[in-house]
């Protein structure tokens, strides 16, 4: 194994590590908000947020390549203030790989808190603790088997994730290549051993997640969960 | 009423299974008195103490706790749950399933007094119990943990949503002597849900009937529910098994509330306003019964 094969596949697991980790800062206190509260602009909100299961990567894609651009005011703002330019970089995929990983991480959370009997949330409450801390106590420790889901099919789901990651990465050696955009290339050049290898690697984590998911949720009907 | 502590007068529209109704209910509660809330169900009865518990919020009116006003909705006033400082036990016992008994009861306590926990699992017999999670006990024991939890604060109001409904009768009354045992001995205000008339007899100082949303009688219970002309030197609680309509006289069979069998003679007038499942009580004051230890 080369070492460009190496630092592909460590670039591919930063990535979706990054991602995870900052999609269950982001999708605990979303999830909570869209789980227990009521408001008017909700169901725009959850369909945004869903937008990534429906719409093709290269779409979504396009529109954070534009973003990122100085040419529009995201862009611009971006690179006046902070002098920082998104496009081609390892945050730039990190950012819209957390942007396509939103449902994967929010909806089985939001679908955890409501199974939850709705007398646990008010048990705490008569017990004199605040949303935060039932949330942190009781609410997330009951909700293991979606935490793990979540989880889960973020990270497999970033580990695969090829089109927003071309369309806003390209496919630079060690900045942006990572293994899905890696196997494109080498088919494209013929190297068929390499993309066999990058496939294979692909293939099993995924394959050892989703049978970690469903040993976990053996009760549950995964794809209600999704 | 000179010790008031409860003062509610409130209203609420409610959807129920017969349509649309109106919680409409004025009374005052003394301080460290028991008081029973009996009456069919969709009476409006877990309503009003979730009202009380400020999880649901009522149309209009006001709650007043003492000084505290605690719901006022001219003045705008509604004070959170967490705010009351009430004890609330969950008729289906709402027990944390991610923590042990011990830490269940610890959650609802600001210092983790480990000497004061030990003491109310030693009050509620759950010493042993003490580092199983709620999955693996009984109904009885989750009882238990369900009213320690709600007490361990010490609350200045405890509020029962039908305790005791999912227990057999046996347990259900050892359960009853715990809840006296801990109203006695904690001295709180005690408001109970129930459709028990063992249990409101048992526990209770003081009885609201609650039918359609609003009050139709209150009192102490053996003036509630008997006639006022009569006066029983003995009287049983129960339910009607069944009614044997024979040529001269009717035999109804009673069962009572620790699922004793009673045969009654009853007379046709008796037995006119009289059906299998009615609730009713047995009283006679023409014998002298003989009273042993079992």
């Amino acid at each position: 194994m080369n070492a460009e094969f190496i630092q592909t596949l460590y670039l591919t697991f930063k990535l979706a590590i990054s991602t995870t980790l900052v999609l269950i800062i982001i999708g605990l206190p979303v999830a909570w908000i869209l789980a227990y509260s009521k408001f008017k602009l909700k169901p725009v909100i959850e369909a945004l947020l869903s937008m990534p299961l429906v719409l093709p990567p290269t779409v979504f894609g396009y529109y954070i390549l534009m973003a990122y651009s100085p040419h529009y005011w995201f862009g611009e703002l971006l690179n006046c203030i902070f002098n920082v330019r998104l496009a081609f970089t390892f945050e730039g995929i990190l950012i819209a790989s957390v942007i396509f990983g939103l449902p994967f991480m929010i909806q089985p959370l939001q679908s955890g808190l409501r199974s939850l009997p709705e007398n646990l949330r008010e048990a705490s409450h008569t017990l004199g603790k605040s949303e935060l801390v039932t949330f942190i106590k009781v609410l997330i420790p009951n909700i293991k088997p979606s935490l793990i889901t979540a989880i889960a099919l973020t990270f497999a789901h970033s580990i695969g994730e090829f089109g927003i990651v071309l369309m806003v990465g390209g496919n630079m050696q060690g900045i942006t290549r990572v293994a899905s955009v890696a196997i494109y290339d080498e088919v494209q050049s013929m190297n068929f051993d390499t993309a066999n290898h990058y496939a294979f690697i692909l293939f099993f984590i995924s394959f050892v997640l989703l049978t970690i998911i469903y040993g976990i949720n053996k009760k549950q009907d995964l794809w209600k969960i999704l | 009423m000179e010790n008031t502590l409860i003062h509610i007068d409130i209203k609420k529209t409610l959807l129920s299974s017969k349509g649309v109704m109106t919680l409409e209910v004025n009374k005052d509660i003394p301080a460290e008195s028991f008081t029973a809330l009996f009456g069919p169900s969709g009476a409006g009865k877990t309503t009003l103490v979730r009202i009380i518990a400020g999880l649901i919020k009522p149309d209009s009116g006001v709650i007043r706790f003492g000084d505290e006003v605690w719901f006022d909705s001219n003045r705008k006033i509604n004070f959170s749950t967490q705010n009351r400082h009430i004890g609330l036990m969950f008729q289906d016992y709402a027990l944390f399933p991610n923590m042990t008994v011990e830490q269940n009861i610890q959650f609802a306590l600001d210092d983790k007094d480990s000497s004061y926990t030990k003491s109310l699992l030693d009050i509620l017999q759950l010493s042993e119990f003490a580092k199983y999670k709620p999955q693996h006990l009984s109904g009885g024991q989750k009882q238990r943990v369900a009213l320690a939890r709600a007490i361990a604060r010490k609350p200045r109001l405890l509020l029962l949503d039908e305790p005791l409904s999912a227990l057999d009768s046996g347990m259900r009354i050892i359960l009853q002597d715990e809840i006296s045992k801990v109203h006695r001995m904690f001295e709180s205000t005690t408001i109970m849900v129930s459709h028990d008339l063992n249990e409101v007899f048992r526990l209770a100082d003081n009885v609201v009937c609650l039918e359609g949303g609003k009050i139709t009688k209150e009192g102490k219970p053996q003036n509630v529910f008997t006639d006022t002309g009569i006066s029983g030197n003995l009287q049983i609680t129960g339910q009607i098994a069944s009614i044997e309509i024979q040529d001269l006289i009717n035999i109804v069979t009673v069962i009572t509330g620790n699922n004793n069998i009673v045969k009654i003679i009853a007379f046709k007038d008796d037995i006119s306003q009289l059906s299998s499942g009615d609730r009713v009580l047995i009283l006679t004051n023409t014998f002298n019964p003989i009273i042993k230890k079992i």
